[in-house]
């Protein structure tokens, strides 16, 4: 399992990068073996104004169907629309060209797990 | 030439086609100006691209498909919780009498049809101790829409509508349950199942306020369990005001012995395709009727039948009916083939349906059980039970290695919160020695797994096709046929 | 008798593996005031009591006739269709959920998605519905999810049964459904409010007159709602498909082309969706694929939408559909062809507009400022209710009354189908003439 240190993470499988005062979002290595082949993903829109733990996003596998939180409340400015065509991206790879939406937060980050923090998370659970 | 090619792709009815080739003629009117009845500009530029076959080439062609099936008159089907018993043909010639029927027929001309719906309303409300049955609805998650906007409507009439926004289901429900909830507007809350197979009761209180509408259960539930508290869920969800909801998908394991009216239910659905035996023709159409106690008598959606003297009329008169769920009267040729079934039967041969479901699940789990399978829970078992394969075996690869024997795998994955779940309904109509193979099929197949985990990952290899991508299926959608020269 | 298979040592044997004595202990751990209620059910019938009982009830009954229409007609169903469809293997199988031993059922789906798709000119077919009215509730529902708005506006000349169950779906989630009355027989074209999720308008409409449906595709479109179009297929084989007037979803009852009459159902509803839509579609859906020897197959895809996936969130609470019957109409659609279909089609047409004519000439006055395809109003000078329960009582079809929301007086609704012989047309019109003779032909 392949948890990079550059980034914070939610218990529900969320990592998190702050990249000059917006944030990018995408589901962790951990997440994305559970829940297999990726074959579709349902994204916000742009402009969407989110709060904190809201749903913002879906991603489907064959059998189950997975809700993504927001980390932080704020406005999406930015999808990431290579996964229309390729949601494979996310299962290929999950920390970079499979992220999901940025989001241009209102305010600081939420307390977030660290990388070691999520660790344990997954483990539990796997 | 394609059909013929056992190893190729087997051919599509539109690569069978070929212009000017035709089955069926109708009845022709060689005269006719449709430009000039119709309007030119109301016209199709161009005729639909329908399959062009002799009627040897569609027969051919269907028996064919036919033949690429599995199905209950060829197959043992043990499918947890759909309840795959034997259609009895009879039932067939049933529904031919009832055919060249049109649904706006005054109602003098229809009485026999609508004698035969009033009985089957009377002896469905029988069986399931309630005051009225309703057959409108089409299905059994229909049936679940119907049920949950009468226990809206009926809190509306109270006033309560607005308070009451939650409804209860377990975490092992069907999906329809939550699904229909929200559907007609509630929001969802889970209860847990306790260790016993039973709605955890600790779980149940903390969710049970006055903001529920409705709690949705099946009893025996979707474990195989019988809710041996029932009195007191039922207790509880009255004393905050909540109406309880039956979801009749398991009446097969107490027709005849118990009624969910009885235990406290205000509104009860069946699924006509499951314990009542119409068939499911490769996915429906079933029939779910909807039956209520009589404090909900007029919310039932309409028309319901009834009795007028020596006549038979349909009634739309419910003052604050939810309306009509669909149009005509149900799914009424299903409805012949159930009346007919309990005709047949009485009230004994439905006695006989559950002593025997029961005792065919019970005997082939513990046939599973020695076959080295663990039963999930100790408790005893109704219609149907789930047991689970050793660790590190999977039921996929278990249910995918029946398929060569030409048995139907068990439900594979529900209830959810089973891991590995393999839910076996072997329902009455199966013979022991049916039982009694298939067991000593699954202790075989467990062995196999054990001894060549990677060989027996490749199962089936008999059947018409083998595994199949559903990756690719979903990712990249094809859901029609495009001739080659669209691309 | 139970169909059960069981011999006394049958039953001895279970139990002694069980460890239970009698059949009774299986159920003992049902609370004994909740076992074994009295049941009062007639006493059983063996297969010839039954069949007879069943007669006896069917002779109750009278024929349907070709005449009476508004949303289902007795149609030609060649005698191969029922031969193919009810073979065991698909009237006795389950939902293909296991795609190996499910290719029968799955192929012939995918086949009626493809008919259905080259019926309505739109691209992605579900595997079907229940019925007509609960495929144009469901369409409503898909717009308001699409578009996240919350009002639909429904013709007046859909089938009032379908606006019915439309209702029923969608006032009690607080949406709300506006009315398009109908102007001189058909929808008139008008501007389209912001605020709305769906325009339906069904062709031909209810009363049997053909739409506009051109401009009022457009009035939607201009508004950003989706245009739902409920149609009829057979008429597909001769009208503008929705997809070539710029509809969003095709919906309907697909009675008309291969299902018997069985007094109103079980028949199919169909739903057809341009691609976009795909992910807001409720219902099953058959994909092709491969299998792992790369040979072609099909299985249930999209499944992620679906109730026993989504749960709450489900797009839809659907399960069961209607899926025999819509391989009814792939093998109905398969045994007519392009041809025959628009045979059936322009005779129905054409029988219609005989009756029509025959009425005319009689002196009645049949309502013919639109065209109409194969059904249509004639107006009465005596009360249409009563005037079809004399017509009843005389041996012919009592047409439908008109509903008194259409403004039209006393009137009959009045179908033909390619099987209306011109013998019935003249039946039907002397029978009118003796129960409830034209004013103006008495005058002559």
């Amino acid at each position: 399992m392949n948890t990079p240190d550059d980034r914070q993470y939610r218990n529900t499988h969320e990592w998190v990068l702050e990249q000059d005062g917006t944030v990018l979002v995408g589901i962790t290595d951990f997440a994305q073996d559970q829940l297999g082949d990726v074959v579709f993903v349902e994204l916000p829109q742009v402009g969407r104004a989110v709060q904190e733990g809201d749903t913002v996003a879906v991603v489907e596998s064959v059998k189950t169907a997975s809700d993504i939180y927001a980390p932080v409340s704020g406005t999406i400015s930015a999808v990431n629309d290579d996964l229309d065509a390729k949601p494979e991206l996310i299962n290929e790879d999950p920390y970079d060209r499979g992220w999901l939406f940025r989001i241009e937060p209102d305010g600081d980050l939420p307390q977030l797990l660290t990388a070691q923090a999520y660790n344990e998370v997954a483990e539990e659970e796997g | 030439m394609r059909g013929f090619d056992q190893n190729g792709d087997f051919p599509l009815i539109f690569e069978r086609s070929k212009p000017g080739r035709r089955a069926s003629r109708p009845p022709r009117r060689d005269d006719v100006d449709v430009a000039k009845l119709l309007g030119e500009e109301n016209l199709r530029s161009q005729p639909p691209a329908l399959p062009e076959v002799s009627e040897l080439d569609l027969v051919r062609h269907y028996t064919q498909l036919a033949h690429r099936q599995f199905s209950i008159d060829g197959n043992f089907y043990p499918l947890g919780s759909c309840t795959m018993k034997y259609n009895p043909k009879v039932h067939e010639d049933a529904a031919q009498l009832f055919s060249d029927l049109h649904p706006y027929q005054d109602e003098s001309q229809v009485q026999g049809a609508l004698e035969l719906l009033h009985g089957l309303q009377t002896d469905l409300a029988q069986l399931t101790g309630m005051d009225e049955v309703s057959l409108q609805p089409a299905a059994g998650a229909h049936a679940e829409l119907a049920g949950i906007l009468i226990i809206r409507n009926y809190h509306k009439s109270r006033g309560e509508d607005e308070q009451r926004r939650i409804v209860i289901v377990p975490d092992s429900a069907h999906g329809t349950n939550p699904a229909t909830a929200g559907m007609a507007g509630y929001e969802v809350v889970e209860v847990a199942t306790g260790p016993d197979g039973q709605v955890d009761i600790d779980s149940y209180r903390e969710a049970l306020s006055p903001r529920v509408a409705a709690v949705m259960l099946t009893n025996p539930n979707t474990m195989g369990i019988f809710e041996s508290r029932i009195d007191e869920l039922s207790r509880l969800a009255h004393q905050v005001g909540a109406q309880l909801y039956y979801d009749g998908a398991n009446l097969n394991a107490i027709a005849g012995r118990a009624r969910p009216g009885d235990m406290g239910f205000d509104v009860v659905h069946l699924n006509l395709h499951k314990t009542f035996t119409t068939p499911h023709g490769g996915g429906g159409p079933g029939a779910g009727p909807v039956g209520v106690k009589s404090h909900l008598r007029e919310f039932l959606p309409v028309p319901i039948v009834r009795k007028d003297g020596d006549g038979y009329r349909l009634d739309y008169d419910l003052e604050n009916s939810i309306g009509r769920v669909r149009s005509f009267y149900g799914n009424f040729g299903n409805l012949v083939r159930a009346y007919a079934y309990i005709k047949t039967l009485g009230k004994e041969g439905l006695r006989d349906v559950s002593a025997k479901a029961v005792l065919n699940s019970n005997y082939m789990a513990r046939l599973v059980e020695e076959a080295g399978y663990r039963i999930s829970v100790d408790a005893p078992i109704m219609h149907e039970f789930i047991a689970q394969p050793p660790a590190g075996i999977k039921t996929v690869d278990i249910a995918k290695a029946l398929l060569d024997y030409g048995v139907h795998p068990m439900t594979v994955y529900f209830p959810l919160v089973v891991r590995e779940a393999m839910m076996i309904e072997p329902t009455e109509t199966e013979s022991l020695e049916t039982l009694e193979e298939y067991a000593e099929l699954m202790g075989k197949l467990l062995r196999e797994a054990q001894d060549d985990p990677e060989a027996f990952r490749e199962a089936p290899h008999s059947t018409p096709v083998r595994r199949l991508d559903e990756v690719q299926a979903a990712r990249r959608p094809v859901l029609r046929y495009r001739p080659p020269s669209e691309g | 008798m139970s169909y059960t298979p069981h011999t006394p040592e049958d039953v001895r044997k279970a139990l002694e593996k069980i460890g239970v004595a009698q059949i009774g202990e299986l159920f003992e751990h049902i609370p004994a005031a909740l076992r074994d209620p009295e049941l009062d059910m007639s006493p059983p019938m063996d297969e010839v009591e039954l069949l007879a009982h069943l007669r006896e009830l069917a002779q109750k009954n009278e024929p349907a006739s070709t005449l009476l229409g508004g949303g289902v007609r007795k149609h030609y169903i060649p005698s191969v269709v029922s031969h193919l469809a009810m073979q065991s293997e698909f009237v006795t199988s389950y939902t293909p959920y296991q795609p190996e031993v499910a290719q029968g059922i799955l192929q012939a789906t995918f086949e009626y998605q493809t008919m259905m798709s080259e019926l309505t000119g739109l691209p992605v077919s579900n595997a079907s519905m229940y019925d007509g009215a609960t495929a144009a509730a469901e369409a409503a529902l898909l717009a308001i999810r699409h578009t996240g708005r919350e009002r639909v506006l429904v013709s007046q000349g859909m089938n009032p049964e379908y606006r019915e169950v439309l209702e029923t779906y969608l006032l009690p989630m607080g949406f709300q459904v506006g009315k398009l009355g109908l102007e001189d027989l058909t929808t008139p074209v008008a501007a389209v409010g912001g605020d709305v999720a769906a325009v339906l308008v069904q062709q031909p409409n209810f009363l049997g007159y053909i739409e506009e449906m051109e401009g009022l595709a457009r009035a939607a479109r201009e508004a950003g709602a989706l245009f739902i179009s409920v149609v009829d297929p057979l008429s597909l084989a001769l009208l503008k498909p929705p997809g070539e007037y710029g509809a969003d979803v095709a919906v309907g009852d697909g009675q008309s082309i291969g299902n018997p009459l069985s007094f109103g159902g079980p028949h199919f509803g169909f739903m057809v969706v341009r691609e976009e839509l795909i992910r807001q579609m409720p219902g099953r859906l058959v994909g092709e694929t491969t299998d792992v020897d790369g040979r072609r197959g099909y299985v249930l895809t999209l499944q992620a939408r679906e109730q026993h996936i989504r749960r709450a969130r489900a797009k839809s609470n659907i399960c069961s559909n209607h899926q025999l019957m819509a391989i009814m109409a792939g093998i109905h659609l398969s045994a007519l062809g392009p041809k025959g279909l628009s045979e059936a089609a322009a005779a129905s047409v054409a029988n219609a507009h005989d009756l029509a004519g025959a009425l005319s000439s009689a002196g009645y006055e049949v309502l013919t400022g639109k065209r109409f395809f194969n059904e249509f109003v004639v107006k009465l000078d005596e009360n249409a209710g009563a005037t079809s329960r004399k017509l009843t009582r005389r041996g012919t079809s009592g047409g439908i009354p008109v509903p008194r929301e259409y403004g039209l007086g006393e009137a009959l609704l009045l179908s033909a189908t390619e099987l209306t012989t011109g013998e019935e047309i003249s039946r039907f019109v002397s029978a009118l003439n003796d129960v409830a003779p034209s004013a103006r032909m008495v005058a002559r």
